[in-house]
């Protein structure tokens, strides 16, 4: 098991092909995405890395959180995330996560928190057919109709597909494929849509339901030494003034 | 720019195609593509441009209405696309409306349009306009 990484939607475009075929492309960005920190089994028990990526203001991060970030020697992240693996998947702390972690036409699955549409009907929720336009019908046109029998059960069956709060909640999407990666920019194109806003952070793993292709750089796919080297040297600074 | 803008503006001159400036009203000929089996050859395309969509990025889009064996034909190209070739303008025309949709319901004289016999490209249109 590799590590997924955590990256920021930043929106939708197309890809033209050579062939003439258009590609609907949803753009991540992995934005300074570094190993914060390591669990492991002697410690905690089980074995995981965890992420953190995007910029915090070292002044409106909390006392706790400075530590937990200078002691990983990184610059405060916006968000974090923990990826289970195995022992020999480990990432070094401070390792900073390159968009080649993936490769191009592989499969991936994408988590990120849906949309929130508020309390929605059952029309629009369980895809209910609503009541008829005529033939008597008033007021329910858009209703879920029938809830259940007579006064045999004489209740409502737990489960029951009615209205309430829709969206706004985890969802995974599989097997979608990676287009392009742009590491120089940190970004990974994915092909059609992934949940969640622009803006919203979502995690990308290697897909569950399909073969890993030959090459994936494992454990991860990090950027140079030297590209490295740069963040983790301002770091001090920053714990520094905190 | 953001990032989007920014793919959208490298994609569209990496794929350097030569896009006229034509509107609503215009009759255009556009040579697309055409692949039948292993061979691939340019067919033209003729008729009035009856809509632009999505502006000249690179979502954008256009119809072109024919009038084939007396049947009318729309055909909606994407504006980069690599299946085209070539977009000539063969007569600019003058009508006061963004799309042209009206012209579905015509036939004969009465969908016809004026042409614009003192045509200015607008300053920020490409040369070849």
């Amino acid at each position: 098991m590799r590590a997924g990484i955590l990256a920021k939607k930043l929106g939708m475009t197309r890809l033209f092909m050579e062939d003439g075929k258009q590609i609907p492309v949803t753009v991540l960005h992995l934005d300074n995405l570094q190993v914060v920190a390591q669990r492991t089994m002697d410690r905690d028990g089980y074995t995981a890395v965890q992420l953190g990526a995007g910029d915090a203001k070292a002044k409106r991060t909390s006392k706790a959180m400075r530590g937990v970030f200078s002691a990983a020697n990184v610059a405060p992240k916006r968000k974090l995330v923990e990826f289970r693996v195995e022992e020999d998947g480990l990432i070094e702390v401070g390792a900073e996560l390159s968009a080649e972690h993936f490769l191009q036409g592989q499969k991936v699955d994408v988590t990120g928190t849906s949309i929130g549409k508020g309390f929605a009907g059952a029309m629009k929720r369980h895809n209910f057919g609503g009541l008829r336009a005529t033939h008597g019908v008033s007021i329910s046109h858009r209703s879920h109709g029938s809830t259940g029998q007579c006064q045999d059960p004489g209740r409502v069956f737990k489960g029951k597909k009615m209205a309430g709060h829709m969206g706004a909640a985890r969802v995974t999407t599989q097997n979608l494929e990676v287009v392009k990666t742009d590491a120089e920019r940190g970004l990974v194109m994915i092909k059609g849509a992934v949940p969640g806003s622009k803006g919203g952070w979502v995690t990308v793993k290697d897909a569950v339901k399909k073969k890993a292709p030959e090459g994936l750089p494992f454990p991860a796919g990090l950027k140079s030494t030297a590209a490295a080297e740069a963040p983790v040297a301002d770091a001090p600074a920053e714990g520094g003034e905190a | 720019m953001n990032v989007i803008a920014q793919i959208e503006a490298e994609q569209i001159a990496a794929l350097g195609n030569d896009i006229p400036d034509f509107k609503a009203g215009d009759t255009i000929r556009v040579g697309f593509k055409v692949t039948e089996g292993t061979r691939t050859r340019v067919q033209n395309y003729e008729g009035v441009c009856i809509a632009r969509k999505n502006g000249s990025g690179i979502a954008g889009s256009f119809t072109v209405r024919k009038i084939s064996f007396g049947e009318g034909v729309e055909r909606v190209f994407p504006l980069h696309s690599t299946n085209i070739e070539s977009i000539t303008v063969v007569r600019r025309g003058r009508v006061r409306r963004a799309k042209l949709y009206y012209l579905r319901s015509r036939r004969g004289k009465s969908a016809r349009i004026a042409e614009v016999t003192n045509y200015k490209a607008p300053k920020s249109a490409s040369a070849d306009a």
